[in-house]
């Protein structure tokens, strides 16, 4: 969801980083619930990187996929879509732990 | 010539939140609590901020800011209802309000008069979730004859709000709605999150919700 303005805050993270070096690869950080379309963003991102210092630079996703945990037998699962229950034990009291993330993680730069 | 990895570690949503971070420090300086209602079309926002105005109008000055792509028809309503004021932003298609949009309307609003501020954004279960204004709290209304699944259809939403309301209560003997599969989505997500199950229209429920607000507040 508006992978644009995500592709442009994306953008201005690396150039403020890189200080003028150029850029050769990106690393993002996207969790499940983040909601990222990763081919929107490449696209975006082919266009507007060109003619900065991060034109031609490779996105990198690292995707974490949503986690759950149990309060009770503190067993960590991916949930179904419509069901929370604690496969292991069966129940409810159960958190969110990982899917969350939504970050640019590092980048690579020429120097 | 070499490569380095340089790491960052920096949230891509990061300017928005540091926009919003000021936003903050504006109402925290003229003493405003502020609230970001969010919800689906037609879930009751306008009419929760309407009942909210008209109970509390008397002790609070209240602004509302709207969120729309067209019409003032929601800041009329919140005017003829007691507010203030009331400003209508037009977001010119964009689907969910963010701090840039909320700093832009505040200047229409003298703040050192006013206690509390309610901003109603888009309706938009999806994309307000994403973008802070720098409220004190958010709340999310949900209603009856959206059904129960809406917690797992929309977590990232459902999980993020400091507040539910749970609307249109005296439709439940109408619709399959079951509470419990409902209340189990948003637990999960949102563990102990408070909830008010209220109807603006009979009004049951509506004590709760306020006297939380005044408390708020006050």
């Amino acid at each position: 969801m508006h992978e644009l303005a995500v592709t442009e805050n994306i953008l201005a993270i690396a150039l403020k980083h890189a200080k003028g070096q150029r850029i050769t690869d990106v690393h993002l950080v996207i969790g499940q619930l983040a909601s990222i379309v990763d081919d929107s963003v490449e696209f975006y991102w082919d266009t507007i990187s060109q003619g900065t210092s991060a034109e031609g630079a490779v996105l990198h996703f690292r995707r974490i996929p949503t986690e759950f945990q149990c309060r009770d037998c503190e067993h960590r699962y991916a949930p179904s879509h419509d069901n929370y229950t604690c496969p292991s034990c069966a129940s409810l009291r159960v958190m969110v732990v990982a899917g969350e993330e939504f970050y640019v993680e590092a980048i690579d730069v020429i120097t | 010539m070499t490569q380095n990895r340089i790491p960052i570690v920096e949230k891509i949503l990061g300017a928005n939140d540091r926009l919003a971070a000021e936003n903050r420090a504006c109402f925290d300086k003229a003493n405003v609590f502020a609230l970001n209602f969010m919800a689906s079309p037609g879930a009751g926002k306008t009419s929760l901020i309407e009942a909210t105005v008209r109970a509390l109008s008397g002790k609070l000055h209240i602004a509302v800011i709207d969120g729309d792509i067209a019409t003032s028809l929601d800041a009329d309503r919140a005017a003829a209802a007691g507010a203030t004021s009331a400003v209508q932003i037009n977001t010119g298609g964009e689907c969910h309000l963010d701090a840039v949009m909320l700093a832009q309307a505040l200047p229409q609003i003298n703040l050192n008069l006013i206690d509390l501020l309610i901003v109603e954004n888009v309706g938009n279960l999806i994309c307000p979730a994403s973008f802070a204004l720098g409220t004190h709290k958010s709340v999310l209304i949900a209603s009856i004859p959206e059904g129960d699944d809406k917690p797992y259809k929309y977590p990232g939403t459902y999980r993020g709000v400091d507040a539910l309301v749970i609307n249109k209560i005296d439709l439940l003997p109408y619709v399959s709605f079951r509470m419990d599969y409902f209340r189990q989505g948003v637990e999960v997500l949102n563990p102990g999150v408070i909830t008010f199950p209220l109807s603006c229209r009979t009004e049951e429920g509506l004590e709760t919700w306020l006297a939380w607000v005044e408390q708020l507040v006050l």
